[in-house]
């Protein structure tokens, strides 16, 4: 074949004709001409109505191995009365090339399984219960012992992660959670102010917003927001870690990978989350003194008279307790999340993905177990 | 011989190519041309500049000094509709494989079928599993990147750089982690894409054996330069020393073997 025509996109000439059983072919059968008369020679195919088709390959110059797959599935594109179809005249240097062109006849493909949906949908229950809910709780174990373990032990720590994570997940994340709670703080105080003047117990307003600031909103707000920022980040980067192969390394340079990735991460959330939590609590109670102020004629005098008397350290220490329970799971699964990546780049949006929705369903599950318990005791 | 060299066009033509990353000179005023149905091999210790002096050939990289010309594209400012028209008729394996992760191997063979012809279904499929079957990869056809072997890996990416039987294939190190039975395999399905389909190689590679029974050109890069560029034999025969260090290991082995594989050579 000439290069040179190559840059002018090569248009070879393929021709054919029909003699009686015979098919003539001429000229270069390759991807470039079949893409150019495939179509009209496939539809002649369709109307050849002998029993028998024998391709004449005498005229054919060149054949690419786009020309050595439509010779050997022209049955499909012949109508089904067709029994035969023969290759004749094969030029000496064209023989090597369907030769080694072709795929070997129906070589059977190697032992392929294939599952019944109802088959798969119980192997999906079978191991969510009998493997992934025991792999959280060995987590769970583990990372709760190196945590503790870890307390005095600084050298197996790594150097500054600590400050670093503390950094990322806690400092980093006032902006948004002071907003976020403002505005709660502001439409809790506003849905209720209406409702609240109708029976002229404005001042009841300071109780509404300090419980559940302080009890619910405070804590489950702050945790669904960290959830989504620090949890994410905590299942890609471990999930990336895995992929390239790193965990591996750690592992044969004598690192628990537990210790030296997610220890570090759960003392900085487990110190962050509260103290989140609590500047949520701050803001999201000050919104509501705002909305007091301009809608209930309660000024800030009267509001933190009456939070005095309503806040009890119990509600405070309630929201302190979620908050800890919440770092705890938002860590485990992150990380639960992370290890179990399976598949390269598209795996760690996956689990990602995975690590964002379970923690933000554990937390709301949690918070609602939690919330049983506080109210019995 | 010779006369057989003049009907022989060269369809890549370098002439004094310079890169550099930074401050770091890579290639330094690389010249030599490649022949059409020819398999030249590029050679050279690691480091030396090999992949990049592909990925200036294949147009991933911007020529900047000096002149890169394939199948008479020039590839130094090349317009986005050339580079296109070009890219069509290039196969490039890529020293990592750069297979997509999230596609089967079958689907990553299929992808250059799939985006740039209109090939019916049942073709498509033959040539996939075609491609697959040569490089002897058929069974691995519904695994997933990361369920292969890093041999594994190297001919899947050939298998999808050959999908479209381009006229010009390039290949960074196909061999490495690959076993001597599968090797010589390999060689033997360059062999046929050469004479069966007139395909023109460019190849990186380090094992001797297969330069032998493969190249009819070879480049010789050391630290950015070309020390060499002809036809094998004389590379065989360079006074050059780094060349000759190259091949004198594998030559005395073979002598002491008393192969005489090189003597049949023309
Ligand atoms: N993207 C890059 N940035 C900076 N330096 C690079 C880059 N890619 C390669 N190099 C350097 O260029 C040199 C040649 O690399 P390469 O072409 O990959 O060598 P080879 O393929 O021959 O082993 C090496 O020294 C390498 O460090
Ligand atoms: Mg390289």
């Amino acid at each position: 074949m000439s290069f040179s025509d190559l840059k002018s996109a090569p248009t070879g000439k393929l021709s054919w004709e029909f003699r009686g059983e015979e098919l003539h072919l001429r000229g270069r059968l390759d991807l470039q001409t079949l893409e150019q008369h495939r179509t009209r020679l496939e539809k002649e195919l369709r109307q050849f109505a002998r029993p028998r088709l024998q391709v004449n390959l005498q005229g054919v110059e060149y054949l690419d191995s786009v020309g050595v797959a439509f010779l050997n599935l022209l049955r499909v594109f012949l109508p089904s009365q067709v029994q035969e179809v023969t290759l004749v005249q094969i030029p000496a240097h064209l023989k090597k090339v369907l030769e080694n062109f072709s795929l070997p006849s129906q070589k059977e493909r190697r032992g392929v399984l294939r599952g019944e949906w109802l088959a798969d949908f119980g192997d999906q229950v079978y191991r969510i219960f009998q493997e992934s809910v025991p792999q959280f709780f060995y987590l769970m174990a583990d990372v709760f012992y190196w945590s503790v373990v870890d307390l005095f032990h600084s050298r197996h720590r790594r150097k500054g992660e600590f400050y670093h994570q503390g950094v990322l997940m806690g400092a980093n994340a006032i902006p948004i959670i002071g907003l976020i709670s403002l505005l709660i703080g502001l439409v809790l105080a506003l849905q209720s102010a209406a409702q609240l003047r109708q029976f002229g117990a404005n001042i009841y307003v300071v109780d509404l917003i300090v419980i559940s600031m302080t009890r619910e909103m405070g804590p489950l707000l702050t945790a669904i927001i960290v959830a989504g920022r620090s949890g994410s980040s905590i299942a890609s980067e471990i999930a990336t870690m895995v992929v390239t192969e790193e965990v591996d390394a750690l592992k044969t340079m004598a690192l628990n990978p537990l210790r030296y990735i997610v220890v570090p991460k759960m003392h900085a959330m487990i110190v962050t989350l509260p103290l989140l939590t609590f500047l949520a609590d701050v803001v999201g109670i000050f919104g509501g003194a705002i909305i007091a102020n301009i809608y209930l004629d309660i000024n800030f005098s009267i509001f933190f008279n009456r939070m005095e008397n309503v806040l009890l350290f119990r509600d405070l220490l309630t929201g302190f307790i979620k908050s800890i329970i919440f770092a705890g799971l938002i860590v485990l699964t992150g990380s639960f999340h992370g290890f179990r990546v399976k598949g390269g780049s598209e795996g760690v949006g996956r689990v990602t993905t995975a690590s964002v929705v379970t923690a933000i369903f554990l937390v709301i599950f949690a918070d609602s177990m939690l919330g049983l318990l506080f109210y019995f005791d | 011989m010779n006369a057989e060299k003049q009907n022989k066009e060269a369809v890549i033509r370098v002439e004094n190519l310079s890169a550099h990353f930074g401050k770091r000179i890579i290639l330094r005023e690389v010249s030599f041309q490649a022949f059409s149905n020819e398999i030249t091999v590029i050679l050279g210790r690691s480091g030396c500049g090999k992949t990049t002096l592909l990925k200036h050939l294949i147009g991933l990289y911007p020529v900047r000094q000096g002149r890169v010309e394939v199948m008479n594209f020039s590839l130094a400012g090349i317009e986005e509709d050339d580079y296109h028209q070009f890219a069509l008729r290039i196969g490039v394996l890529f020293q990592n494989g750069a297979l997509l992760n999230s596609l089967t191997v079958a689907e990553n063979v299929a992808i250059p079928l799939e985006q740039n012809t209109h090939l019916p279904a049942s073709i498509i499929d033959y040539l996939v599993r075609l491609k697959l079957h040569l490089v002897e990869l058929e069974n691995a056809a519904d695994l997933y990147p990361t369920q292969l072997s890093g041999g594994m890996r190297k001919r899947a990416a050939l298998a999808r750089a050959i999908a479209l039987d381009p006229p010009i294939l390039f290949a960074d190190e196909p061999s490495a982690g690959l076993d001597p039975v599968t090797l010589s395999a390999l060689d033997e399905l360059f062999l046929r894409l050469k004479h069966g389909l007139g395909m023109t190689i460019l190849l990186v590679t380090h094992e001797v054996p297969s330069i032998l029974r493969l190249a009819d050109r070879v480049v010789f890069l050391d630290e950015g330069r070309v020390l060499y560029a002809g036809p094998l034999t004389g590379a065989l025969e360079s006074d050059i020393e780094p060349i000759k260090e190259f091949f004198r290991r594998e030559l005395s082995l073979r002598s002491l073997k008393g192969s005489s594989s090189l003597q049949s050579r023309k």
